[in-house]
């Protein structure tokens, strides 16, 4: 690739190699942002520094966004998959129902720094746009959240959430209206108001210092967790389970065991309905390198490099590109990466909801989906943890259509049918 | 050399390529030269334009349905330079670039004698690779300069660009405005501190009036979306609206 090149001929000091993992990532928006990029990455470096900040971020995530969140032993789960023993990590009790809010706070508190008082975020699934709202209520800052109609339409008791809490929601029509097109239109906004506005993004996307950034603000997931069952099993788990969009949730926990070899870390992507383009969003079955919304990592596109729709019963998988560091850890090993379609989601939301009480989010049904295909293959005296990213209330509709409650659990009919 | 601004100001027009055929958009930018435009943007459609407004969002879209790929603008572009001296560069995307390779897009670039290009979303920072490819090709590697950027970044800016540098009049997206914004006049005078090329203002330049007032100030100015819209208005007259369109904005000039 020529963007490898690029990277390994410029000098070891040059600005260029800063925001890279091995020769993902970077920073390709239009030179109207750079100046922001800049002036943030700064910026962040110096909160990351303050004890002042950090104190203030630590006491909003225990005493607002409701951290530490448990690690539950699902025992119920684990004895009807007759393996390994299961646990969660339960982000779904976060105050705003998923993992999205610590990323949230830590950049409100930081536009506050720098003294920006416009807030514009994306939303797929609408998770990042209900607790971006949040944020913004809690800290009096201005709130517009750019949002597909296609996942207004399916996500629609977030869009009302997002509202209530007094944030401005703009529906975007164009491209396939899912999260892609939110962000585009979101780095429009961005472009045109950045003197006064802080872009937050919501995922380990977009230019550096994003994808360092974001998922700094997540890595207190695999902090606790790595605790949590080190107390419960004095022992390191075999495997971390999580499902993979942008990848914020996915990267957070991993990091917590980044450096104990003998943890496997593996990422679930979005398999949709078919593995043709565009029927899913597995990036890295079907994606190649290139170049989308500011970083250098797996896109799924086609051979001109125009990108390509994506399918997935869960907008917050949604999406053609995939975190840079996500590209890294695949490209080294260290983190493996497979798919699980529509349907084994929708089993999997099932079977934790009737197994545990839980609904999952169904981004995080694909985390479970892993789970239920793995867990039966391995002994008995080890653990696994999967991370229940978030909770499944706002796919009610969804589940709705596609579940025929009053059949036999895991009656798909429409998914049957072949319809999306 | 086909990259020379005589006239003050000179005008760089820009079209996206393939809407609504690659057919078309060649009688397009020859009636644009024809009419006294000095160089044509040949711009290639990419699903994800986030430096774009509405009219070239709907113009890429249109171009993208009929399959335009990168490979044949600059295709488009050779046929145009063998009846036509004017300048042509070529204005993409990163990722189609990419996709081709970057060795592939500079052969091809200085085999149609192409005089440049212009990458939207690569920034100085992220160019060495570029610049070098562009440089052993003697192709002219022109870069955004912004109301935003700082002095040490115009300066990196400056360095970096050969043929001409294109500031943006405004932070923004493309498009057409009414008010020409003051941002532009500043930016150009911090430019000149650090190059002697030319520089050529863009972004929200639609009118006459709007055109010729950049010429007190800069060598050319850039029009885009206005050529976009009157192409989107006026189906089976393309060029001939756009000829017209480009006289009217040149008149007060001649």
């Amino acid at each position: 690739m020529a963007i490898e090149t690029m990277r390994t001929r410029s000098k070891p000091s040059s600005p260029a190699l800063l925001g890279r993992f091995g020769p993902y990532g970077g920073r390709y928006v239009p030179e109207t942002l750079m100046a922001a990029l800049e002036e943030l990455e700064r910026e962040y470096e110096k909160a990351r520094r303050d004890p002042s900040f950090q104190r203030r971020l630590d006491e909003l995530l225990r005493t607002y966004a409701g951290r530490p969140t448990p690690l539950f032993l699902a025992g119920r789960l684990g004895r009807q998959l007759n393996g390994a023993k299961i646990y969660l990590k339960r982000e779904d009790l976060l105050h705003t129902g998923a993992h999205k809010i610590n990323n949230c706070l830590g950049q409100a508190l930081l536009a506050q720094r720098m003294g920006k008082q416009r807030i514009i975020a994306e939303t797929g699934a609408g998770q990042h746009g209900v607790a971006t709202a949040t944020v913004c209520a809690l800290l009096g800052l201005e709130c517009v959240v750019y949002m597909g109609t296609e996942d207004m339409r399916r996500q629609e008791l977030n869009v009302f959430r997002m509202r209530l809490l007094g944030a401005e929601v703009r529906g975007v029509e164009s491209g396939s209206r899912t999260l892609k097109d939110a962000i585009n239109e979101a780095m429009r906004d961005w472009v045109t108001n950045v003197r006064t506005t802080h872009y937050l993004l919501g995922s380990v996307l977009g230019a550096h210092p994003y994808p360092s950034m974001v998922r700094d603000f997540h890595k207190v997931i695999g902090r606790e967790t790595r605790k949590q069952v080190l107390e419960a099993e004095g022992k390191l788990p075999a495997a971390i389970i999580a499902c993979v969009g942008g990848g914020s949730n996915s990267i957070g926990i991993f990091y917590g065991f980044l450096k104990d070899s003998s943890v496997k870390l593996v990422g679930v992507e979005a398999g949709g309905c078919g593995p043709a383009l565009g029927e899913h969003a597995a990036r890295f079955s079907g994606g190649l390198p290139g170049v989308l919304q500011g970083t250098y990592s797996y896109v799924l596109q086609d051979a001109a490099g125009q990108v390509a729709n994506t399918h997935s019963i869960s907008a917050g998988l949604d999406y053609p590109s995939i975190g840079p560091e996500h590209a890294w850890l695949k490209h080294t090993g260290r983190a493996e990466y497979t798919r699980a379609s529509d349907q084994e989601a929708f089993e999997a939301c099932l079977l934790l909801a009737r197994t545990e009480g839980i609904l999952p989010a169904l981004e995080s049904a694909h985390a479970v989906a892993e789970v239920v295909k793995r867990a039966p293959t391995m002994k008995k005296s080890a653990v696994i943890v999967v991370n229940i990213s978030g909770r499944g209330d706002k796919d009610i509709g969804i589940l709705r259509e596609h579940l025929d409650l009053n059949g036999s659990a895991g009656t798909l009919a429409r998914e049957r049918d072949g319809v999306q | 050399m086909p990259l020379c601004f005589r006239q003050q100001p000179s005008l760089v027009a820009y079209v996206t390529c393939g809407d609504p055929d690659l057919a078309t958009t060649r009688d397009i930018v020859l009636a644009a030269i024809e009419a006294g435009a000095n160089v044509i943007e040949l711009g290639v459609p990419f699903s994800d334009p986030v430096a774009d407004g509405p009219v070239i969002q709907r113009a890429s879209q249109r171009a993208l349905r009929g399959g335009t790929t990168l490979a044949q603008v600059i295709g488009l572009a050779g046929d145009i330079r063998q009846q036509s001296p004017a300048g042509l560069i070529i204005f993409s995307y990163l990722n189609p670039v990419l996709q081709m390779g970057l060795p592939q897009f500079v052969d091809r670039l200085s085999q149609a004698s192409i005089d440049g290009a212009l990458i939207t979303d690569l920034p100085v920072d992220e160019a060495a690779d570029y610049l070098e490819a562009m440089r052993e090709h003697g192709l002219a590697a022109v870069f955004l300069a912004a109301p935003t950027s700082t002095n040490r970044r115009l300066k990196r800016i400056a360095d970096a660009s050969s043929g001409f540098v294109y500031a943006v009049s405004r932070t923004g997206v493309t498009g057409a405005r009414q008010q020409f914004p003051r941002d532009a006049q500043a930016l150009v005078e911090r430019l000149r501190r650090y190059t002697k090329l030319p520089i050529a203002v863009g972004f929200g330049i639609s009118t006459a009036e709007q055109f010729s007032s950049v010429g007190a100030f800069a060598e050319a100015a850039v029009v885009g979306s206005a050529i976009v819209e009157t192409i989107e208005r006026n189906p089976g007259k393309e060029a001939r609206s756009v000829a017209e369109f480009v006289r009217g904005l040149l008149a007060p000039r001649s």
